[in-house]
């Protein structure tokens, strides 16, 4: 009990990274999801093709070898990165743990965008044609926000999930909250103490962010409800 | 070329995906038992028993992979090792990392297979439980000759999911040191000095073995449903 008093700041300091890394990758990857989903329905082949093999090679694969490829496999890439000044990115396994699990959730969550898209119904995409709305106009006012709504759901499982993996980051010496357990397990020999403890602020956390999706669910779908009784 | 010649390691890779494949096998079949305990258990009229499968699914699926396969790892030798020397006949145990992974990696997508199970057991009409019984069959019986079969028609692309994302789990296991795909592919990459090949080679093997699922799966799922119209 003493050594989970005794290290506490420092796994609180670990949920803070967690959660940093887990935060900067759903919002970049929300931005890059959002645009590729679009592309991803184009009947263009040439639009739709390229997102597609990016889906599925990130869905795909496991993603503690997309952390690795990134992180190692950077390496053997070592003289090109440098000539382009990319190299001290890629040293740092911070920037690279951000860099992979956006990829990684960008690619499930174009996936997730798309079938939101998909499940528009017809009606209103013909309304607003009707109003004279077409191309990125249409997008932008009636379909993406109604996709969004419709996706809302699967999305909060794949943010859920993407806060459980960001615990892989630790395998590349970055101190999240698994990264920070491990080490003063290792040193302490308190295994099943600090491991117990870093679950529960992860059950914490995990059930915090699903409740925080939940409210901007109902925000979102308030325009749903009818009269309250 | 760089990216092809992979130096002699590609055996050892395959052995490792042979492995990848022998683990995932075994941690689906513990986690489809586990499963179908977990939802008997769920409709269970004993509310412990209820309120133990909900606490299991919601506690496992809060917790990441990595963190409950080191606490299982480490965590429960240390544990008997401290009960039994409170108890005062200290035991000292080590975990084979084949059986702790599997055992984790089942445990929790136990969790998830409990969920599947049911949603496919509310999709059992219930017309179908009440003819059962009129005819009458126990419940016991009902359950293994109407319930299960058409459950598991049901419950087949859930199970599908949870194996896509299983199999990815095991890569996990690397960390504690267990010789499958990812883990061999980590060993040649520092051998070679070419962590891009290897990774990239073992991300093909995924991408293969997820391939293969994905058309095994569509092939199951046509065959569950070749007695349903219109499917």
């Amino acid at each position: 009990m003493e050594i989970i008093i005794e290290s506490l700041p420092r796994l609180l300091g670990g949920t803070f990274i967690t959660l940093q890394i887990t935060a900067l990758s759903v919002l970049i990857g929300f931005c890059l999801a959002i645009p590729l989903a679009v592309l991803r329905v184009s009947p263009k082949r040439l639009f739709n093709l390229p997102v597609y093999a990016f889906t599925f090679y990130f869905r795909g694969t496991p993603l503690l070898v997309q952390i690795f490829l990134i992180y190692y496999g950077s390496g053997q890439f070592q003289e090109f990165l440098d000539s382009v000044g990319l190299w001290s990115l890629f040293q740092s396994a911070w920037f690279c743990a951000v860099l992979s699990l956006t990829l990684n959730t960008a690619a499930y969550s174009t996936e997730i965008f798309r079938g939101g898209i998909q499940g528009v119904p017809a009606g209103e995409i013909e309304a607003a044609r009707a109003c004279g709305m077409s191309g990125l106009r249409l997008y932008r006012r009636i379909i993406i926000p109604r996709a969004i709504r419709i996706a809302w759901p699967a999305y909060t499982n794949e943010v859920i999930f993407l806060l459980q993996a960001s615990s892989l980051v630790s395998i590349i010496t970055v101190m999240d909250l698994t990264g920070v357990a491990r080490e003063i397990a290792a040193r302490s020999f308190a295994f099943y103490e600090i491991y117990i403890f870093a679950a529960v602020i992860y059950i914490i956390v995990v059930y915090g962010v699903l409740w925080v999706f939940k409210r901007i669910e109902k925000r979102m779908n308030t325009y749903l409800q009818t009269e309250l009784p | 070329m760089p990216l092809i010649d992979l130096q002699g390691y590609g055996p050892l890779l395959l052995q490792g995906a042979k492995l990848t494949i022998y683990v995932g096998t075994c941690s689906m079949v513990l986690a489809i038992v586990l499963g179908l305990i977990g939802v008997l258990g769920q409709l269970s009229k004993s509310p412990v028993v209820r309120f133990l499968v909900n606490t299991y699914t919601t506690v496992v699926r809060g917790i990441p992979e990595l963190v409950l396969i080191l606490l299982v790892y480490y965590g429960v030798p240390t544990l008997i090792q401290d009960v039994s020397a409170a108890l005062g006949s200290p035991v000292y145990v080590a975990l084979d990392p084949f059986i702790s992974g599997t055992a984790t990696i089942g445990f929790i997508y136990g969790a998830f297979s409990t969920e599947v199970f049911r949603g496919a057991y509310l999709a059992v009409p219930k017309g179908q439980l009440e003819a059962a019984r009129a005819c009458g069959m126990s419940s016991a019986l009902t359950f293994r000759r109407i319930t299960l079969p058409q459950m598991m028609r049901y419950a087949l692309p859930g199970l599908g999911n949870v194996w896509m994302v299983l199999i990815k789990a095991t890569a996990l296991i690397s960390v504690i040191q267990l010789p499958e795909l990812m883990r061999n592919a980590d060993i040649a990459a520092r051998n070679t000095r070419l962590p891009f090949t290897f990774f990239f080679a073992a991300s093909l093997i995924y991408l293969a073995i997820t391939i293969v699922s994905n058309i095994v799966q569509q092939w199951a799922e046509k065959r569950a449903n070749r007695g349903v119209r219109g499917a």
